[in-house]
């Protein structure tokens, strides 16, 4: 393939169990990933909820998705972007979320964060390079 | 009359939780359940508005908790956390239920 | 759909895959095998469990690049490759060992 690869993020702004934006997301990156793009997921407003650590869905009878984020490194997904105004808006910080981390090819393997909290406007930045954006 | 007021949505996402507390008098019960657990956490401007409305008592469901993450120590302090059945004892207990959609 | 294992019928869907992976049973995998012409050795069940197992951890079938990625990882470099697992699964290691794991099809195989 002689495509030029482009920049895709995937932008998630809802809670993971009231509506189905969030698995419907993680379903399309995955999927995604097979196309092999620059690729990074931005997580803000009610979308920091859905990497918060600890989930438990036994009680409520759905399917708890929240260990598929750590697969994300496998499919080479390796940039989450969260917004620190949100977490922070919702009384999180970045100890409340999962750690995720992928292993750096480019660097003998070394395992390192998938999650960079970024401030609003340095979210508006990144977006600002981007080609394609996903809303969910 | 006492009313048990329901909020299933997240209060940062839709104002159902915001038109809730404006319109529950006192002696009235607010249970927060599905998205709507999400304003029970401590910390946020939403806890503010709950710790200032006064004579309401404020339940959130523990199965939507868990489901989500929040840990119990993460819930503002005087917010009772419920399981299925005190849901449904809360619904029969009070004289109506109006759900904030 | 249906297949028949161990005196139990097994729903599965119109691909053949099951239809509840809580119900799997090794039968099942072997029915599956049986009917693709295919004998299941001891490298073909470290390939079904190591699924299970991945499935177990991530909640997902992994897509066979991530599949074989993943073998090499765990298994050596000398079946982390798809001549080695395309020689047990002849009709794709995600697809074909997905299916006899009882997972669902991979996601992000189309």
């Amino acid at each position: 393939m002689s495509e030029q690869i482009k920049k895709f993020m995937y932008i998630n702004r809802r809670a993971p169990y009231g509506t189905i934006y969030a698995w419907e997301s993680l379903e399309v990156v995955l999927i995604g990933a097979a196309f092999d793009q620059d690729v990074s997921l931005a997580f803000l407003d009610d979308g920091v909820f859905q990497l918060v650590k600890g989930q438990d869905t036994a009680e409520v009878d759905m399917k708890n998705f929240s260990p598929t984020y750590q697969a994300l490194g496998d499919y080479d997904v390796t940039k989450l972007f969260v917004e620190k105004e949100s977490l922070e808006e919702r009384g999180l910080t970045l100890d409340d979320l999962m750690p995720l981390t992928y292993e750096d090819e480019d660097d003998d393997w070394a395992e390192k964060d998938s999650i960079k909290v970024v401030s609003r406007a340095e979210l508006a930045d990144i977006m600002e390079e981007q080609d394609v954006m996903f809303s969910f | 009359m006492s009313t048990l007021h329901t909020v299933n949505k997240s209060p940062f996402e839709k104002s159902s939780m915001d038109s809730c507390l404006a319109y529950a008098k006192q002696g009235s019960a607010v249970l927060m359940y599905e998205d709507g657990i999400y304003g029970a956490i401590k910390g946020t401007a939403i806890a503010d508005k709950i710790a200032a409305a006064s004579g309401v008592s404020f339940y959130v469901l523990g199965p939507d908790l868990k489901a989500r993450g929040v840990a119990e120590d993460k819930v503002v302090d005087g917010i009772e956390i419920v399981d299925y059945p005190k849901f449904v004892a809360l619904a029969s207990e009070n004289d109506k239920v109006q759900a904030w959609v | 759909m249906a297949i028949e294992a161990n005196g139990k019928t097994f729903e599965t869907d119109e691909e053949g895959y099951l239809t509840n992976l809580g119900e799997w049973e090794p039968a099942v995998a072997e029915v599956m095998a049986k009917e693709d012409d295919l004998e299941l050795t001891s490298e073909h069940w470290e390939i079904i469990n190591f699924l299970r197992e991945y499935y177990e951890e991530y909640q997902i079938a992994p897509a066979v690049r991530v599949l074989t990625k993943a073998v090499g990882k765990k298994l050596g470099k000398e079946k982390g490759n798809s001549k080695y697992l395309y020689a047990l699964f002849p009709y794709g290691p995600g697809k074909q060992a997905c299916r006899f794991a009882g997972l669902p099809k991979p996601t992000g195989c189309i």
